[in-house]
């Protein structure tokens, strides 16, 4: 199978500025595709690269098979959802939707046809004759996607269509879109900066950093397995351990309060060598054993130095022995389990699985 | 703050001071302008349409206000798209440039052109008017303009392409369109400008007087001056009425940009 | 290697699109300000070094004409009167006009604004020769002033003071130039955070202090702007000398025009042009210069 999207090596350079180092990247027919990044690393960039707005400096593009090199925006089969919305504010909702349709043969019927079918898909049925210019946030960002999609491009590109909303909104358009992209099967191509909402929305995230793709994988990899401190510290939380490799083929660690411990091949990079390491591990994938529970093998001794009380969770911040940063261990607070004090010991377990050793 | 205000208003009244006056004696009977009034009188407006000269004059100058407002509409057109949309080098030194003729003393303006148009052999008349105009013109009409181009989203256009337009089609569905406040009250203003201007119409406009031109030679009349002050209620009249047209041109684009006010013209 | 080489290429590429693109549409208006104001300006300087030969010009270059505007008394006085009229009348107005600013940007509804911005630039746009002819009317020996004051009986003989001399000037151009001295510094009033002046009186300043510590030192770049607005055009202000300022209100102008229009000596009209453009430049640069710590910070 050919991928829909296909880029190779593809820079990008404003005067001296470096900014996407040599992306490749292949995307399939049908995925919800997230660039994320923090701000500034690129995204956009690389979004409007697709799109035809921005010349690659060097590199290709293939769309569906097609090089897209000298084609300009306007005949690329790619619709946009832009950071602004962009949704013209002299023009009506149906006017603004139907505004790709000007030079289609179809007739003036069905056209309108398509216009209602577009607002009813994203769920503004009836809102055709309002100005445009007397939206909500939310609304905008609903005409944006219904004009985009109204095209039926072979991809959308949705450029942080969510962060200028509020929690609540950007939580249900989530779910929304995620629906609405299996309902019509069109590849999406998202970019964000929120690591959750990458998460919880995409089939595979591309993790970038000033201009460069650092980690392309499906979520749960990304999350358990980063392959750099830099993206496991990006996504989520994550505790960082110096640690010493003896044995790069076999894999056994000494890792600085926690003792010595065995991997498994994909817990490492490849390039894993004897000699001063790091580990890195999530705060969920360790412990506090409370009084009556018992033992496990892995166990740390521990002083609580700092705690942080969230209702559902604490978390802990606990200074392990022989170790100088203090690590964070998040414990949900089930039936039963006391919050413990600051300055109090702390028996820790962990999961020697959940480890992941970091060679750079 | 109570004190301001009654300043403010003092103020407001001092400003309007003259041009309230306009009406009071356009429609006094009495040849000397002067409290108090004598009576009420409409025959220096009827006396207005039968001054031949004063007729030619007012063509001539609607003429050269039409001409002018268009010309200098389409060259701030060109800097405020430029300004907005590109960089390119010695942009702000070039923006500065072209802003110039707006501080520079008219007199200067008025005799430098005088002096090359001479030295070129070209004739005074209209057309020489209408060249110091456009120069004088311009400044007002991108200020006005730039405002428009700056605050249009450049993804507004970008979504068009997006869409499927090509470059021009889009300019002319979406940019022109989301300007067209801007640019009519460009039109408006500077016709209005040309319309009032003397000095450089005094030094350029040949055998043909413009209308302050010829107001300016009725000046030294004390006989006219009642019909002067009937012929200028109309003119104050009249640019009253076109600056609330442009006034109500440019809140209306603002706000079919959605954008909040911030002030009026300049 | 490649993408290296790329990059080196790529910035010149993009600046080379950019800037053709943007250069050509600049290139109309600037195209005609250079065609009609620098050309001309050029010949201006060019020939206040020419001498006036009846019909024609003799073109050998001479500073005849700057020796004699510097020597005699009368071109002198007249840039000099010319200088003191424009500062005066620049201090009027810019004293007059920051009040109303601070009014309308600290004191006035933020949906009112505009109306009252509107307000204010209403009268700049009506004919100026006729206000300028309205206040010969009002100020008058027999005007509106002197007769309305007299019908009420305030005054017994007319006021003479008023007209025909430099106070009659100075008046009518301080109403001229209202609306550009108010709007830099109301824009300038308006760029002012808010909280600045409420820190200020939280840090223990009074309301006068804070006025004079934080409000005027953020304004200042809108009152330099407005001072330079308003004294550039008034120095060369035609109209308003001729009809309000009588003998003793004549001002370079109208000594350009006469030298150009009725001596026709363009030559000497020229070179009284450039000295006025060359003091007014320089006592422009040196206030800009003196009030420079007012105009760098953040933009
Ligand atoms: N037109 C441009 N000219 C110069 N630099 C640009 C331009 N567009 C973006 N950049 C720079 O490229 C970098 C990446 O920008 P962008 O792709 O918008 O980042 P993101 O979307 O990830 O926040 C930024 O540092 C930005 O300053
Ligand atoms: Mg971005």
């Amino acid at each position: 199978m050919t991928a829909l999207i296909d880029l190779k090596n593809v820079n990008k350079y404003y005067g001296d500025y470096h900014a996407l180092r040599d992306v490749s990247l292949e995307i399939a027919q049908g995925e919800f595709f997230s660039l994320l990044g923090p701000s500034g690393c690129g995204k956009t960039t690389l979004l409007r690269t697709i799109a035809g707005f921005e010349d690659p400096s060097d590199g290709t593009l293939h769309i569906a098979g097609a090089d897209m090199n000298g084609v300009p925006a306007n005949a690329r089969p790619t619709n946009m959802v832009f950071q602004s919305y962009a949704i013209f504010p002299h023009l009506t909702v149906a006017e603004n939707v139907g505004f790709g349709l000007r030079k289609s043969p179809s007739s003036k019927t069905d056209k309108m046809k398509s216009v209602e079918e577009a607002l009813e898909m994203v769920g503004l049925k009836g809102f055709g004759g309002r100005a445009a210019h007397a939206l909500s946030g939310g609304q905008r960002q609903r005409v944006a996607l219904a004009r985009a999609l109204i095209l039926k491009p072979k991809v959308l590109l949705l450029d942080e269509p969510l962060s200028a909303l509020d929690k609540k909104l950007r939580e249900q358009m989530q779910s929304e879109l995620r629906r609405l992209q299996r309902q019509v099967g069109i590849t999406f191509i998202l970019v964000t900066h929120d690591q959750e909402e990458a998460l919880i929305m995409s089939d595979r995230v591309a993790v970038m950093f000033e201009g460069e793709i650092a980690q392309l994988a499906d979520p749960q990899t990304l999350y358990k397995r980063p392959l750099s401190r830099k993206v496991g510290d990006f996504i989520g939380v994550m505790n960082f351990l110096p640690a010493a490799v003896r044995n790069a083929t076999a894999i056994e660690l000494d890792v600085a309060g926690l003792g010595p411990v065995t991997i498994a091949p994909d817990q490492a990079p490849s390039t894993a060598k004897t000699g001063p390491a790091e580990v890195g591990i999530r705060p969920e994938m360790m412990s506090i054993l409370f009084e009556g529970e018992p033992d496990r093998e892995t166990i740390a001794e521990g002083i609580i130095k700092d705690r942080a009380y969230y209702g559902d969770m604490t978390y802990y911040d606990v200074h392990l022995k022989n170790v100088d940063q203090p690590i964070t261990i998040s414990m949900k607070n089930i039936i039963g389990r006391p919050v413990l004090d600051i300055g109090d010991t702390a028996r820790v377990s962990w999961d020697a699985r959940s480890l992941v050793l970091f060679s750079d | 703050m109570k004190s301001l205000r009654t300043y403010a208003i003092l103020y407001l009244i001092f400003l309007y001071a003259p041009i309230a006056l306009l009406p009071i004696f356009a429609f006094n009977d009495a040849t000397i302008i002067a409290f108090p009034l004598s009576g009420f009188t409409t025959q220096w407006f009827t006396e207005l349409p039968q001054i031949p000269a004063l007729i030619d004059s007012v063509k001539n100058s609607l003429y050269i206000a039409v001409i002018t407002a268009i010309l200098s509409t389409l060259l701030g057109i060109c800097a405020a798209r430029a300004a907005a949309k590109y960089t390119f080098r010695f942009k702000r030194p070039i923006m500065g440039f072209i802003m110039v003729p707006l501080v520079l003393p008219e007199i200067i303006v008025a005799v430098s052109l005088l002096v090359i148009l001479l030295q070129l052999g070209l004739s005074l008349g209209a057309g020489t008017v209408i060249m110091g105009h456009v120069l004088i013109c311009t400044p007002f009409c991108i200020a006005i303009l730039n405002s428009a181009f700056q605050n249009l989203d450049p993804a507004m256009e970008e979504a068009a392409i997006d869409l499927g337009e090509t470059p021009w089609s889009t300019f002319r569905l979406v940019t022109l369109p989301l300007v067209s406040p801007a640019i009519i009250s460009a039109l408006l203003i500077s016709f209005t400008i040309s319309l009032d201007e003397f000095i450089i119409a005094f030094f350029l406009t040949g055998t043909e007087p413009t209308l302050p031109v010829y107001l300016w030679s009725q000046l030294r009349f004390p006989a006219r001056i009642p019909v002067v002050m009937a012929l200028g209620t109309i003119l104050v009249a009249g640019s009253i009425l076109l600056l609330i047209l442009a006034e109500m041109m440019r809140r209306r684009g603002l706000r079919r940009a959605g954008l909040q006010d911030k002030g009026g013209f300049l | 290697m490649l993408s290296r080489l790329a990059g080196m290429d790529a910035p010149l590429a993009i600046l080379n699109t950019e800037n053709k693109k943007g250069l050509a549409l600049i290139s109309a208006p600037l195209g005609y300000v250079i065609a009609m104001l620098a050309v001309p300006l050029a010949a201006i300087l060019l020939i206040s070094f020419w001498t006036q030969d009846f019909q024609t010009f003799d073109t050998t270059p001479t500073l005849n004409n700057y020796r004699e505007a510097v020597t005699d008394p009368l071109y002198r006085e007249l840039l000099f009167r010319s200088i003191r009229i424009a500062g005066l009348v620049t201090l009027v107005t810019v004293l007059l006009a920051f009040p109303i600013a601070y009014f309308i940007s600290f004191h006035v509804a933020p949906s009112r604004k505009s109306l009252w911005l509107f307000l204010i630039t209403i009268p700049f746009w009506t004919s100026y020769l006729i206000r300028v002819f309205l206040w010969k009317v009002i100020l008058g020996f027999n005007g509106v002033l002197n007769s309305g004051l007299q019908t009420v009986g305030i005054i017994d003989e007319p006021l003479t003071f008023i007209l025909y001399n430099a106070n009659a000037v100075v008046i009518t151009l301080a109403h001229a130039f209202a609306p550009f001295a108010i709007l830099p510094i109301f824009v300038a009033l308006e760029k002012i955070d808010r909280s600045l002046l409420e820190a200020s009186q939280d840090l223990g300043e009074s309301k006068l202090s804070t006025f004079f510590r934080v409000t005027l030192p953020l304004a200042m770049p809108g009152v330099v702007a407005a001072v330079l607005i308003v004294f550039i055009p008034t120095i060369g202000d035609y109209v308003t000398p001729r009809l309000v300022g009588g003998p003793d209100g004549l001002m370079i102008a109208n000594m350009i025009q006469v030298q150009f229009l009725r001596l026709n000596n363009a030559p000497m009209g020229a070179t009284l042009a450039v000295i006025a453009m060359v003091s007014v430049s320089l006592i422009a640069l040196l206030f800009v210069a003196l009030n420079r710590r007012y105009l760098r910070g953040p933009r």
